[in-house]
């Protein structure tokens, strides 16, 4: 029951990534070149998709519940910490270096390019490394 | 939108590939990714839109920046489209600066990686 949903949303999403042009990594670097020859292109991209859940998601969540779970799972308020600026800096340096972000990188893993392929491996190699290396600041 | 409303979950990619190995609940995780990568095969191969050309990179290069992508989700909670697209939409202030903060420096590697290379890269 809760696996179309799932399918699906992930169909749009690879869809709409793709056919954008979001999984394109000359693309997005294009775009993040605003100071030289800027591609706008994806601002539009972005900018609808924030604009549509900027709109649709407090409708979905003023239901008292989803449709086919007991209740929404959306991250809790934390606060602002060194840990989340931290981690968008180490982020925004990746992507700005090679233009792959996780969403378009897993979308283009099947083009058949090593870059893709990879890009995605170390991708999951830094998500595991991010314990051990916070633990490891922790105790010294 | 649909994932929040009928299993209302974030479709932040990031978090959904690192559910996929390490989380409870893998199964919607896959199915999600497994979609992801049917979306992307259906808009090359049945709508026609041409394939991206591989990054020009060295593959090193994509290593460390893979590392670093990873590494930056898992401290920051979240990638392009967790903050950016679904955080932003739920007016999360953390997305909002993880978003900020997250572009600026895409913005600003690219400067300086223009400047040094001379726009070769």
């Amino acid at each position: 029951m809760k696996a179309w949903p799932a399918l699906i949303s992930g169909a749009l999403f690879g869809l709409g990534l793709t056919l954008s042009g979001m999984s394109d990594p000359a693309k997005v670097l294009g775009f993040l070149n605003i100071t030289g020859e800027w591609i706008p292109d994806l601002i539009f991209v972005m900018g609808g998709a924030m604009v549509d859940t900027f709109l649709v998601t407090p409708l979905v969540t003023a239901r008292e519940a989803p449709l086919l779970a007991s209740t929404f799972s959306v991250p809790g308020k934390q606060l602002l910490d060194r840990r989340l600026f931290g981690g968008a800096v180490l982020f925004g340096i990746g992507w700005g270096l090679s233009g792959y972000c996780p969403g378009p990188a897993l979308v283009s893993l099947l083009c058949g390019y090593k870059s893709t392929v990879v890009f995605c491996v170390a991708m999951f190699a830094g998500m595991a490394l991010e314990g051990p290396l916070r633990r490891l600041v922790a105790s010294s | 939108m649909w994932l929040l409303r009928s299993l209302s979950r974030i479709a932040g990619i990031s978090g959904i590939a690192w559910g996929s190995l390490a989380g409870p609940e893998r199964a919607w995780h896959w199915l999600f990714l497994t979609g992801l990568m049917a979306g992307g095969l259906l808009a090359h191969n049945v709508i026609g839109q041409p394939m991206p050309a591989e990054s020009a990179a060295p593959l090193w290069l994509i290593a460390a920046t893979g590392l670093l992508v990873g590494l930056g989700t898992r401290m920051g909670g979240g990638c392009t489209s967790g903050h950016g697209v679904c955080g932003l939409g739920r007016r999360s202030p953390r997305s909002l600066v993880a978003t900020a903060t997250l572009m600026t420096l895409g913005v600003v590697t690219v400067f300086i990686m223009r400047s040094v290379t001379g726009g070769a890269v």
